[in-house]
Order: C-alpha cells, then sequence, then structure tokens
C-alpha cells in the first residue's frame, strides 16, 4: 500500500507539472487574442482553465497522497508552511511554496468576478513565479528528480515556456499588435 | 408656478435684473455687499423639494454643454435619496472645470459672481438635502470663490477641489472621480451618478453657471426666468466668443439669433467663413442665419453646448483648423477606452493628410467610416464630440474638400504650395 | 424580457472572445474592439440582447478575460 501511495504520489507530481506546463503555455496563448489554429479564442481560454483545474487536482492527489504516505510523512503544516520538512526541507519548501500560490491564483481566478480586475491580475502574475519553483522542487526533491529522462523533460519544458515567455514580450505578441502599433499620436 | 418664492416676504416685491444682463449684473469682482445689495439676501430657509417644480417651471438646462434639463437631474437626486435603503445625504458638486480652450465663461463666472455660484450651490443642495457640498474648478477659478466663502458664513460645508487643466477633466463622471479619488478621468457608469456617484452616494453634479440661474430662479422664480429667451430655451446663457476681433464674454438670452451674437462682440459678419458652436465636440456652421438653442431642427438650430462661438475669418483654412482641433482632441484622450484611443488618432492623421496635401478621395470616405466607427462607444462622449465636429467640418467646408482634392487651397493663407 | 450587454470600454482590450460568442450582435473594428452592429440611440455601449442570444450573452459575460462586460435588463445614464 505504502509503495503504492509513493509512486502515486510521484507520477501524480509529474503529471500536474506537465499540465501546469501546458496551462501557462496556452494562457500566454489566450493573452495574446489569438485563436489556436481552428480553435476560437473563448475556446482557448476554457481550456487554459480546464488544464488548470486538472493540474490543480494532480497537485491535490499529489500533496495529499504524500500525507497518507508513511514514508513522506507530510503533515498539514508542511502542506502549507514551506521549509519545515524532516526530508530536504529546501526543495520540499519551494514544493510548498508552489502550491500556496497555485491555491492562491486558482482561487483568484474562480473568484475573479467578485474580487475584480485588479487583485485577479496582481495574483495571477505570481504564476510566472510557481512555475519555475515548482521545476525547481521536481529537480531537486523528486526520486527521478535527475534522471536522464525527467532532466530532459524539464529542460523541453523549460525551453518552450522561456519561448512563450519571450514571444510574450515581443512587440507583435497581440493579435491586435500591427493595427494599434503607431495608433497614437 | 413660483411657489417658493410666494413663501419668501423679503424678496417678494424684489424685481430680479431686467434683460439678459443677469449673472454679472452685481458689477465686476462683486464682493457679498455688492451681491446681497444687487440680488437680495438669498431665502434659503424656504426651499425644499418643492424647488424641482419652480425650476421645472422655468425650464432651466445645463449650461455645462448637455443641455440636460436640470429639474430632471436634481429630482433624480432626490430619488435616489428616498430609494436607498439606508438614507443617503445626496454630494452636490459645482462644476467649473471648463476644459474646452475656447471657453471662458464659467471662469469669468467664478472670478466676477462667485457669491452667485455659491447661492446656487446652497440652494441645489437644500432642494436635496444634501450632504458633502464641492466647488470643482481649475486653479485660475479657485482664489476668488475661496475669496468669496471667507465673506461668508452660510457656506462652511463647502470644500473646494482643484480641477486639472484637461479637456475632459469637466466631464461629470470625471468630475465625481477626480474629488473622490484624484485622476480627473471618466469612468464607466452604469449606474446614473444621482443614483450612484460620490463614494456610492446619490451625486448631483451642475455646471457653475447652471447654478448661478438657480439662485436667480430661487428669487425670482419661474416666471421671471422666462422674460428672456424663448420657450424652447428660456433665460439667458453666456456665451464665450472667439474669433479675429478677440475673445468677448456675452450674457444672450436663449434662442438668440447666431448674427446677432456675433454683431454683438463686434464681429463683422461678412468677413466670417464659418462659425464653430459648441465648441471643440461642437458644429460647424455656415451661414450666420442659425439660431442658438439646445432643441430644435439642425437646419435652423446649433446647439450651444457650453456656450462657444468661435468666429473662422474668410482668410483660414477650415480644413487645417479642424486637423489642429482633431489633433488636440486625439492628444487629450484619456486613453482609456479603446475606439478614442485609436480611432481619435486615426482621424487626426486622416484629416491633417486631407488638410494638408492628401489628394485621394478615398481620404473623405475613410474620415466617414472612422466617425462612425467610434461614435457610441467610450465612457464619456468625447469620441462622439469629435465625431460631430468633423462631420460638420466636411459638410460646411465642402467646396475646401474639393479644392484640396484638387491640390488647391481656396484660402490665401493656407499653407499649401 | 430583452437584456442588454454593457461594455465597459475602460476595461475592454479587445481580445475578441465576445464578438466569437455573439458574431450577429457584434463585429470587430479596426483595432479589434467589440462594435456593435446595432446602436440604440447613437449608444453602442449598451448592446440589446435578443433572448435567443440571452446564453451567449451570459457566456461572452463569464468568459471575458477583462470582466469588462456585464448583463443587465435595462440600463440608463446621463451625459455630461
Amino acid at each position: 500500500m505504502d509503495n503504492a501511495l509513493w509512486a502515486f504520489g510521484r507520477v501524480s507530481g509529474i503529471i500536474s507539472l506537465v499540465l501546469f506546463t501546458g496551462t501557462v503555455l496556452v494562457g500566454v496563448l489566450a493573452r495574446s487574442g489569438r485563436p489556436l489554429l481552428v480553435v476560437p479564442r473563448f475556446s482557448v481560454t476554457l481550456i487554459h482553465r480546464n488544464i488548470a483545474l486538472l493540474a490543480t487536482a494532480f497537485l491535490v492527489l499529489h500533496v495529499g497522497s504524500l500525507m497518507l504516505d508513511s514514508y513522506a510523512k507530510l503533515n498539514v503544516t508542511d502542506v502549507v508552511v514551506p521549509f519545515l520538512g524532516p526530508f530536504r526541507p529546501f526543495w520540499q519548501g519551494l514544493g510548498t511554496v508552489a502550491f500556496d500560490l497555485v491555491l492562491a491564483v486558482v482561487v483568484t481566478s474562480l473568484l475573479r468576478h467578485r474580487i475584480g480586475p485588479r487583485t485577479f491580475r496582481a495574483v495571477h502574475w505570481f504564476t510566472y513565479a510557481m512555475w519555475p519553483i515548482a521545476l525547481a522542487h521536481a529537480i531537486g526533491n523528486g526520486t527521478n528528480g535527475t534522471s536522464r529522462w525527467f532532466l530532459l523533460l524539464a529542460a523541453g519544458s523549460a525551453a518552450v515556456v522561456v519561448g512563450a515567455l519571450a514571444w510574450r514580450v515581443s512587440a507583435n505578441f497581440l493579435e491586435t499588435a500591427k493595427t494599434r502599433q503607431g495608433g497614437l499620436l | 408656478m413660483t411657489p417658493v418664492t410666494a413663501e419668501m416676504p423679503k424678496v417678494v416685491d424684489r424685481q430680479g435684473p431686467s434683460g439678459t444682463h443677469r449673472l454679472f449684473a452685481a458689477g465686476n469682482d462683486a464682493g457679498l455687499a455688492e451681491h446681497v445689495q444687487t440680488f437680495g439676501a438669498l431665502p434659503l430657509h424656504g426651499v425644499d423639494a418643492r424647488l424641482i417644480d419652480v425650476v421645472e417651471a422655468s425650464g432651466l438646462t445645463g449650461r455645462g454643454g448637455a443641455a440636460f434639463a436640470s429639474w430632471r437631474k436634481i429630482a433624480a437626486t432626490v430619488d435616489a435619496r428616498s430609494g436607498a435603503p439606508l438614507e443617503r445625504k445626496p454630494v452636490v458638486i459645482a462644476n467649473g472645470a471648463e476644459g474646452e480652450p475656447l471657453s471662458f465663461k464659467d471662469k469669468a463666472l467664478l472670478a466676477h459672481a462667485p457669491h452667485l455660484v455659491i447661492d446656487g450651490l446652497l440652494t441645489a443642495a437644500r432642494a436635496v438635502s444634501g450632504g458633502q457640498l464641492f466647488i470643482y474648478a481649475t486653479d485660475a477659478g479657485l482664489p476668488a470663490v475661496e475669496r468669496a466663502l471667507a465673506q461668508r458664513h452660510d457656506s462652511r460645508s463647502i470644500r473646494l477641489v482643484a480641477a486639472p487643466e484637461t479637456f475632459i477633466s469637466g466631464e461629470a463622471s470625471a468630475v465625481v472621480n477626480g474629488i473622490a479619488n484624484g485622476p480627473a478621468l471618466p469612468t464607466d457608469h452604469r449606474r446614473r451618478l444621482s443614483e450612484s456617484g460620490f463614494k456610492g452616494r446619490p451625486t448631483l453634479v451642475l455646471n457653475v453657471e447652471t447654478l448661478a440661474h438657480m439662485a436667480l430662479i430661487a428669487r425670482y422664480g419661474s416666471a421671471w426666468f422666462r422674460t428672456e429667451g424663448s420657450d424652447r430655451d428660456p433665460g439667458t446663457r453666456l456665451v464665450s466668443v472667439s474669433g479675429p476681433a478677440g475673445d468677448r464674454l456675452l450674457e444672450v438670452a436663449g434662442d438668440a439669433g447666431l448674427g446677432d451674437v456675433l454683431s454683438s462682440a463686434d464681429i463683422d459678419t461678412s468677413s466670417i467663413q464659418a462659425v464653430l458652436v459648441g465648441g471643440y465636440h461642437g458644429r460647424w456652421v455656415r451661414p450666420m442665419g442659425y439660431r442658438l438653442s439646445p432643441t430644435g431642427p439642425a437646419s435652423h438650430t446649433v446647439r450651444p453646448g457650453a456656450g462657444v462661438v468661435h468666429a473662422l475669418p474668410d482668410s483660414v483654412c477650415g480644413l487645417e483648423t479642424t486637423a489642429q482641433i482633431v489633433g488636440y482632441l486625439a492628444n487629450e484622450s484619456a486613453k482609456q477606452c479603446g475606439p478614442c484611443m485609436y480611432g481619435l488618432p486615426a482621424m487626426a492623421r486622416v484629416l491633417n493628410s486631407l488638410a494638408y496635401g492628401g489628394r485621394d478621395p478615398q481620404l473623405v470616405r475613410e474620415l466617414g467610416r472612422l466617425s462612425r466607427m467610434v461614435t457610441g462607444r467610450g465612457a464619456c462622449h468625447h469620441p462622439d464630440g469629435a465625431a460631430q465636429l468633423v462631420g460638420s467640418a466636411l459638410e460646411a467646408f465642402s467646396a475646401e474638400v474639393a479644392a484640396h482634392l484638387a491640390g488647391t487651397c481656396t484660402k490665401r493663407m493656407g499653407r499649401r504650395s | 424580457m430583452s437584456e442588454t450587454l454593457h461594455i465597459d470600454w475602460t476595461r475592454c482590450d479587445g481580445r475578441g472572445l465576445c464578438t466569437e460568442l455573439l458574431p450577429t450582435l457584434l463585429d470587430r473594428d479596426d483595432w479589434g474592439y467589440p462594435l456593435a452592429k446595432r446602436a440604440t440611440n447613437g449608444d453602442r455601449s449598451n448592446v440589446a440582447v435578443r433572448p435567443a442570444h440571452s446564453e451567449a450573452a451570459r457566456e461572452a459575460v463569464y468568459l471575458c478575460p477583462k470582466m469588462a462586460l456585464s448583463l443587465a435588463n435595462q440600463v440608463a445614464g446621463f451625459g455630461q
């Protein structure tokens, strides 16, 4: 049973990370205002939301299974307060930080029509901190963290996210960038 | 129709100023003594919500530009107050932020007749059982008001707030935003300001000239107010006249003839090719047979807006003048709303091209397309005003447009080569 | 009861989701912002929504990334 929980904890963590990578990529695409080939803009936004919720579900399973696991022995405090755990407290703490940020981003996203655009936007920016922290946690804390296949996966993910960010800050990022350029006197 | 004055024995015999010389009847730089001597004391204790009926009977409309029936605004504020679950005292704001570059009547009114504005504000506040009161004006207008407030004891509840020198700082939601939060930028208003304005309270924003008229209506009644002007545009209005002869401030009867207004300002109408009425959000008209009235057929009447009349001499190209104005309006966009932020500069570019050498007939069509595109799409009416100005310019200067497209300009002083 | 879709232009960034969801009511202008095909008394910030489009309008309100849309049964506003 313990072995199963342990394995499930690891796998769900990796799935969650991959899904969050996808969330970031689709989120950047949604922010550009562009459709994805034949997929319309509102669907891109829905995909962004749904992958994010799926990723969060796997994250909860990841944390939950490791709380039940007798080897990892995570307690409630470890889940919320970083850097207190018994095993590799720094790397595990990064995971806790990422988890807290995910909770903040998800909660403010679901409540965005109530809290208004300012708070929503401000908290949503934390995604850009959350993702590399989660990646570092996976490498530093994961059983497979330093295995070759995982490092390749991590490097590939980092490359596409950095690429997406470079596109995000480029001049022609917005779908409407061209018509709006030079539009101001 | 004068229930309020009927209750005011002190002023019952008093006649209001006769003729159109009303708002400045107490003379230049009128202090409290001259003010009271000329107009009599303000019968403030007799004022209550019944003032709404008096103002309705007077036919007073807002003198800030939109010419909205003043009594409706007051009544809506009263309704919002009584409709609220917790009684919230309305906020009343005297709006003297005169962002329109061609207008100077509000500054003059605040400088020479500040007591009339204060009287009007106290009167309006009394009618709506107002709480906080503000006078909002640019730095130029404030010192005289400050001196006036220091002379009286009934106006301690009034606070002065400085307005920035921007074109849109006087738009009603920008006024409320500026006083409540700092930036004088228009806000999206799903709900009327009379329902939810300053910090969510019912808010009544009235132009300072509107309030000055109201102060006189409270004294002399609606029938007196209607002794000048016409049925569709009763009373008087201040008009800032500018043109080749310099600037002139006039108080004219409602529904005044445009030609008469120009003559009164010593402008020789034979040397004038067109007149911009209503300011930068207004309308170019020619010839001079129009009447200045907020209502009436567009073929014979032109809306005075905030009372701006600008005469364009024969020697100046109307397209160039309009292009400069639209460039200014584009610059003065608050850049909050996309259609205004991008549409106005686009209009300015096309009009500039037409004014300074472009010969593509598509330019005119493009101006029409852009004008229709921006209209009705913003938190305020800035894009609508710009579109109206451009549309009227194409009409009033149609001969000029044809000349420009043919590569010439009919004006000697036009800078076309 | 007919509804009105209100566009808060101070929030709108012209991302185009609403124009996809309500193609019969909205076009996009040169810069991507929603352009009501029909004006109501010159007003194109409050777009009349027929019951047939009510569901899509609700979707647009929910999905607008800038939260610039809202639905109401009626809208009124003073000018200046």
